[in-house]
């Protein structure tokens, strides 16, 4: 019997990355290699005004005199940057309507189940379709536009609103703030750019999928998100990536400006390629993702599900500076297999009566590590701050990791300050107890951790919800035996 | 005229190198009840385990057939499917999970072999409701996860409450009857005995002939060390009751 057992365990590890498939589109892709040249070329290819090249040689220049940052709990191979290339772009950069789009690119998306004229007609999502590097499709701009709302690309951003660019970009992330981010300045690709005017609630989800697919193409996305006085906007980030054996470097930068009385909620469900059974391929995931409080009364939430990437180093964060503001973050971490995540948030407090709140549900499966680092925050000036920090553990086997870095600065007195945190086990016997009900080991396991994970998953949109809870269950299918 | 539902022919059964079943042969036909008796660590719930197909158990010899097939092989869920049950004697806690969820992934995925549409949420709900009923369970099961929290005695019930949503063909309850108090007692056998058809058969394993008052076994087999002892009418249970283990020691 202790062998059929090993043939079940097969099976079920046997379903190997399901959205891993090279989608074969028509690039121009940069020769491997970063200098100053390299980049003077991107932002010529890109057309940018004279200010976004100094900004991205300063950034290049800061970004050479840094170094990797070590104090993560990872395991990260060395990365030759030089053996990176640094643009990418479909060939047809505009599209005035679906059919122009090449069938290819549509076809991709219907292999990662987001159909896109679905999506688009049915859930009235506005989807900035971006493969690669440019920005392919950017769609209910007219919706949108009609509402005073700015939702594109960033390049399309750099050309027709400059002054709105000048004024945030980098704001609350510096060219300098950490190695990744100098290097994201300096040769980021495209991104999205938002801007809600004061008094507007956005009507719709804004919504962007992310693809990596040009083999040994860095990433490198820029966000900027901008809530004007009063506003709200809840925007989704999804994206899943092809299988490759290349190691494929993703350094992101999303920088959100909230302001007086405004609102932002920030999903994600992140599901890039996280490397074979072995632990060989698969993205390295480096995101700095910030945002502030800028205004009295204004608030922002995260809320994120990471199944995928090799290597995850992320601490979506805020700044609380106005007074009365709110954040929160809410995040399911799962790691299984070789992957590794070092992930969680800061929450810095600088207003007073600010409030924070963390939830941060791991879950470690496989020979994985998942740690969870978090920083809470309360300044002088912070009178009556207020935080909440819950970070769970969840094991599955006992060979996977799981860590928790809680670190806690308060230097007002009048600060509170909590975090409570367990770990638990998805033990044989729970199992043995669902398939003794009927419930098979993969039904069992996704309504174990889907339990597990609930006060997170609950935060996110509908339709992201649902897809999320489909992508716990893959990620951890076969990871109990 | 009676169908056989379970065979076991001569089953021998180890975990972690130790033989544990060494040898057992039992047939229960269909709408038989069973009981099982013998003393602590004789090999009762390890029995029960190899029926059900719980990993870690090996079995070395012999067979066990459900409606003439060979059942062996067969992952634990394929058996439940097909119309095993077992009352744990240690009900397992799965917190996070709510007993509403996982009651409509127990009925969906029998439903699903059986080739029947799920139910709607309305349906559901009165389905749960009722079986409620039959056993007096008042836990609200849409806010409690699977067994957490619950006392000894609830957590039994709980058992018997899953028993009759499921309607199985064969239910083991693994001393079922042990730390619950009188009123819990025929609770649990009137579960049962609601269940009990010509179609449908019972293996109790139980330490006290006072649970066999209320479900009147056919059959009472005394297990000792791995192997079926004695074998006799519900009679057994009483001269048990009266002189202990220490004659069937003394013989075997
Ligand atoms: N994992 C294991 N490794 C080694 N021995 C085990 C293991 N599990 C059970 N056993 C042994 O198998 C024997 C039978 O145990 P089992 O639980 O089947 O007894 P039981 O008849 O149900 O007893 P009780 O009446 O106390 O419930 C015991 O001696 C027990 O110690
Ligand atoms: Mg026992």
């Amino acid at each position: 019997m202790a062998k059929k057992d090993d043939d079940i365990l097969k099976k079920v590890t046997g379903s190997e990355y399901e959205f891993g498939f090279v989608s074969d589109i028509n690039e121009e892709i940069f020769p491997p290699g970063l200098n100053e040249d390299i980049i003077r070329k991107i932002s010529e290819k890109k057309n940018e005004p004279e200010w976004m090249l100094d900004f991205r040689l300063k950034a290049y220049r800061k970004w050479k005199s840094m170094g990797m940052p070590d104090w993560a709990h990872l395991r990260i191979p060395e990365i030759n940057y030089q053996a990176i290339s640094y643009f990418a772009a479909p060939k047809k950069p505009k599209y005035n309507s679906l059919d122009e789009v090449d069938p290819e690119i549509l076809e991709t998306f219907n292999k990662l189940g987001i159909p896109l004229e679905e999506q688009l007609v049915l859930a009235g999502v506005a989807v900035d379709a971006i493969v690669d590097s440019s920005s392919v499709k950017t769609t209910f701009k007219e919706t949108l536009s009609n509402l005073g709302i700015i939702f594109c690309s960033i390049s399309e951003a750099i050309q027709d609103h400059p002054d709105l660019v000048k004024k945030y970009l980098a704001s609350v992330v510096p060219v300098g703030d950490n190695y990744f981010a100098a290097l994201n300045s300096a040769v980021f690709s495209d991104g999205s750019f938002v801007y809600i005017p004061k008094g507007v609630r956005c009507p719709m989800e804004l919504s962007s999928y992310f693809r990596i697919n040009a083999a040994n193409t860095g990433q490198f996305e820029r966000t900027l998100i901008i809530a004007d006085e009063g506003s709200f906007v809840s925007y989704l980030e999804g994206c899943t990536a092809p299988q490759r054996d290349e190691t494929q470097l993703h350094a992101a930068v999303v920088e959100i400006i909230v302001h007086k009385d405004a609102e932002v909620k920030y999903s994600t469900v992140q599901n890039w390629y996280p490397g074979d059974k072995d632990g060989k391929g698969g993205i390295f995931n480096f995101v700095t993702k910030r945002g502030i409080c800028e205004g009295e009364n204004s608030k922002l939430t995260w809320a994120q599900v990471e199944t995928g990437s090799a290597i995850t180093w992320k601490y979506p964060s805020t700044i609380l500076k106005g007074d009365n503001s709110i954040s929160e973050f809410y995040s399911v971490a799962v790691t299984n297999n070789h992957q590794q995540a070092d992930t969680g948030t800061k929450m810095i407090h600088i207003g007073k009566n600010t409030k924070s709140r963390i939830v941060s549900k791991g879950i470690s499966a496989g020979y994985s590590e998942n740690s969870y680092r978090g920083l809470v925050k309360v300044m002088k000036g912070a009178e009556n701050a207020r935080n909440y920090s819950q970070c769970d553990s969840l094991l599955m086997g006992d060979k996977c990791g799981a860590h928790t870095f809680p670190y806690m600065e308060v230097e007002n007195k009048t600060g509170v300050v909590e975090h409570e945190a367990t770990t638990s086990k998805v033990s044989e016997e729970q199992i043995f107890y669902c398939n003794q009900r009927g419930i098979s080991t993969e039904d069992a396991v996704g309504l174990i951790v889907n339990g597990y994970a609930k006060e997170v998953i609950k935060q996110l949109p509908m339709e992201f919800a649902v897809e999320a809870q489909k992508l716990l269950q893959i990620t951890l299918e076969g990871s109990v035996g | 005229m009676s169908n056989k539902m379970l065979e076991i022919k001569n089953l021998h059964a180890e975990i972690n190198g130790k033989e544990i079943l060494k040898g057992i042969d039992l047939t229960v036909n269909e709408g038989e009840v069973h009981a099982i008796m013998g003393p602590n660590g004789s090999g009762k719930s390890t029995l029960a385990a190899v029926i059900t197909g719980k990993p870690g158990y090996e079995v070395t010899k012999g067979e066990i057939l459900f409606y003439g097939k060979n059942i062996l092989e067969l992952p634990a869920e394929e058996r439940a499917l097909m119309g095993i049950f077992l009352s744990f004697q240690y009900p397992v806690e799965i917190p996070g999970v709510t007993m509403m969820n996982f009651l409509k992934a127990a009925v969906n995925a029998k439903r699903k072999y059986e080739g029947k549409e799920e139910m709607s949420a309305a349906e559901f709900l009165r389905f749960i409701r009722e079986k409620q009923k039959l056993v007096e369970m008042d836990t609200n099961l849409t806010n409690r996860a699977v067994n957490e929290g619950f006392s000894g005695g609830e957590k039994k019930k709980n058992e018997i409450f899953q028993m009759a949503v499921l309607k199985p063909k064969l239910s083991i309850l693994d001393e079922t009857d042990s730390g619950l108090d009188i009123d819990a007692l025929r609770v649990v056998a009137n579960g049962v005995n609601k269940l009990r058809s010509p179609e449908r058969s019972f293996i109790v394993i139980t330490h006290y002939q006072r649970l066999l008052d209320y479900i009147v076994p056919d059959i009472v087999h005394i297990l000792y060390k791995g192997k079926i002892v004695k074998t006799a009418g519900k009679e057994l249970a009483l001269e048990l009751e009266e002189k202990g283990y220490g004659w069937i020691k003394e013989q075997f």
